[in-house]
């Protein structure tokens, strides 16, 4: 079985920075364990001679040529956001009282 | 068919494919404004019960009469030149809402066009509307957009397949001859599948993912959907080669596959073909209609001349364990831009709070449960202590799977198997089940972790619920070509056995 615990799915939502009720908690605890007893089998075969593949392609060191080109303009970047001003993203505290 | 006026006529168009619309348009027999009108009255008929569509476009008509006119002028326009084309919404449209069915980008216009779509401008079709998916492409059934169902054509109380339930549903119910879909796990394939219509997933890295918003970048890729394999071979002609934009974008420069559907839609037999059957995808847990579906197309196969082989492919048992780590990996890493701050939806608690609170606070209103379960699943697997066992395995797997596919194009040129392992199942009867919902996936997904590209086209209707069915065909990478001839010649012995699928399919509206 997993070693998935209400706990560890607290922690793993402050680290993905999504804030979860506590049913929302214990309802992923069960799901998550679930799930991950389910894939853990791509260990089975995982042995150390077999290189990893991360893309299914491969393509390496993708270069152009470095020249301007056509950007979006301060307006057109900033137009979908939530909050802004002088031209900026407006963002709440950076840091908690604390810091 | 000149000065078509709604009616019987306008249903007409409606029937007709993007080929032969294209046809009747270069001939002048019919304007792209009429065309359009025909689809926009489809849909206003009929996607109030299939809810295939988020936004349906109100530009239109105004870019059919441009088309129209441009035509009058005698300037030189593409060869789907006044087409209507749906577009998933998952595509960056500048002039159209894009949420990837999701509430975190409800009400988001973005400053820019994916590659896909400004290649459909510049190609001069014409874009109907963004149509439905499941949150951030999260889902084989499309009961995960944040933004209600997508219902199948041939049955509304039945899911349409998913993540691309809205592009399979609209070019099913005629709301739309051709849509573009994405497809990271079988999302093009497995809606393709299962409302009996046609869908590609190319080779990875042959259409741009330029402005297609990312789930999991070394599995996503944009494909055409539609209703004949022609029909997607020109879809793919206008949106696929490489773009600058997109550092995974290939530089090959690819053969027609118009020209190839084409040829092999003429091809007297199909004599000298091996199509290898991958043995661990014609389980016994698939439904029976499926597999004896599956079973006589084989027959029709070897009747045109081919040879049918047996391969197989040990490893394919793990891939829907190793994509369930790979994807949920890579999607929280991409999820991560959603953070309140550039677009989307903010919430602030109450009484305010840190970025970090604003953050977690618009992550928790702004995404679904399916979206939540898999960034959470995806952060524990690359979190540290946990990498090597679940990340790092999966990345073998891979590699043992692309291996697999390798001894089985030494000894077959293309290979098949059914598209989805059912037919379109009831709405609800999985949405609160991931793990039973994740194996629907089972026949597609080895084709993404493995880069090779794969089709669906509809084999027929399964005699225990009268259901479509997909056949899947496989080629090794680059080779999307062979899918298009040999599917092309396999559509229409289809078809000589037991009609067009798509006219058994309610008539709706």
């Amino acid at each position: 079985m997993s070693e998935i615990t209400p706990d560890t799915v607290r922690h793993l939502a402050e680290l993905a920075r999504i804030g979860l009720s506590d049913e929302e908690i214990e309802r992923l605890t069960g799901e998550l364990g679930a799930i991950v007893d389910s894939v853990a089998k791509v260990a089975e075969v995982a042995t150390p001679e077999v290189p990893a593949t991360s893309h299914p392609i491969p393509l390496a060191n993708v270069f152009r040529p470095d020249v301007p080109g056509e950007t979006l303009t301060t307006d057109e970047a900033l137009a979908g956001a939530p909050e802004a001003a002088e031209g900026r993203f407006v963002v709440s505290a950076i840091l908690g009282e604390e810091q | 068919m000149s000065g078509v006026n709604g009616g019987a006529a306008s249903a007409d168009l409606t029937r007709k494919t993007a080929a032969e619309l294209a046809s009747l348009l270069a001939a002048r027999e019919v304007s792209a404004v009429e065309v359009a009108k025909a689809h926009l009255d489809r849909i206003a008929a009929v996607d109030g019960d299939v809810h295939a569509f988020l936004h349906v476009s109100d530009a239109a008509l105004i870019t059919a009469a441009a088309i129209d006119s441009a035509r009058g002028d005698g300037e030189e326009l593409g060869p789907l030149a006044g087409v209507p084309v749906a577009i998933k919404d998952v595509l960056t449209t500048k002039d159209a809402p894009t949420t990837a069915g999701s509430r975190i980008l409800e009400g988001w216009v973005p400053p820019y066009d994916a590659t896909t779509v400004a290649r459909l401008r510049a190609a001069h079709l014409v874009p109907l509307g963004k149509t439905n998916m499941d949150e951030f492409a999260m889902g084989s059934s499309t009961e995960h957009s944040a933004y209600g169902p997508t219902r199948n054509p041939w049955d509304l109380d039945r899911i349409p397949g998913g993540s691309g339930g809205g592009s399979a549903a609209a070019v099913a119910a005629f709301e739309a001859p051709i849509a573009l879909g994405s497809d990271t796990g079988g999302s093009i394939r497995q809606p393709g599948a299962v409302t009996g219509t046609v869908g590609v997933k190319p080779t990875y890295g042959g259409v741009s993912r330029y402005g297609a918003i990312a789930l999991a970048s070394s599995l996503d890729q944009v494909g055409p959907v539609s209703r004949t394999v022609l029909d997607a071979a020109l879809l793919h002609d206008v949106v696929g080669g490489h773009d600058p934009k997109d550092s995974t974008s290939l530089t090959d420069v690819w053969p027609s596959f118009a020209e190839a559907a084409r040829e092999g839609a003429l091809a007297e037999s199909l004599k000298g073909v091996r199509v290898g059957v991958v043995r661990e995808l014609d389980s016994d847990g698939f439904q029976a209609g499926v597999k004896q579906r599956f079973h006589e197309t084989l027959a029709l196969l070897t009747e045109a001349g081919a040879e049918i082989v047996e391969v197989s492919a040990p490893h394919f048992e793990y891939a829907v364990a190793a994509y369930y780590v790979i994807l949920p990996a890579e999607a929280s890493s991409n999820l991560a831009k959603f953070d309140s701050v550039r677009f989307g939806l903010r919430v602030t608690p109450p009484g305010g709070g840190t970025v970090e609170q604003v953050m977690a606070a618009s992550r928790e209103a702004g995404f679904g449960a399916e979206v939540k379960r898999r960034v959470i699943l995806g952060t524990y697997a690359l979190s540290a202590g946990y990498y090597d066992a679940y990340y790092g395995s999966a990345q073998k797997v891979r590699t043992l799977i692309q291996r697999d596919f390798a001894d089985a194009f030494a000894q077959a040129d293309v290979l098949v198997s059914p598209s989805a392992p059912t037919t379109a199942f009831r709405i609800g009867e999985k949405v609160n089940d991931p793990l039973a919902m994740y194996l629907n996936d089972v026949t597609t997904i080895p084709a993404n972790l493995a880069g090779v590209p794969g089709m669906t086209l509809p084999m027929g209707l399964a005699p225990e619920d009268g259901l479509p069915t997909g056949f899947q065909l496989m080629a090794p990478a680059r080779e999307d070509a062979r899918l298009y001839r040999i599917g092309a010649t396999l559509e229409r012995l289809i078809g000589e056995r037991q009609g067009t699928i798509l006219d058994a399919a309610p008539a709706l509206g």
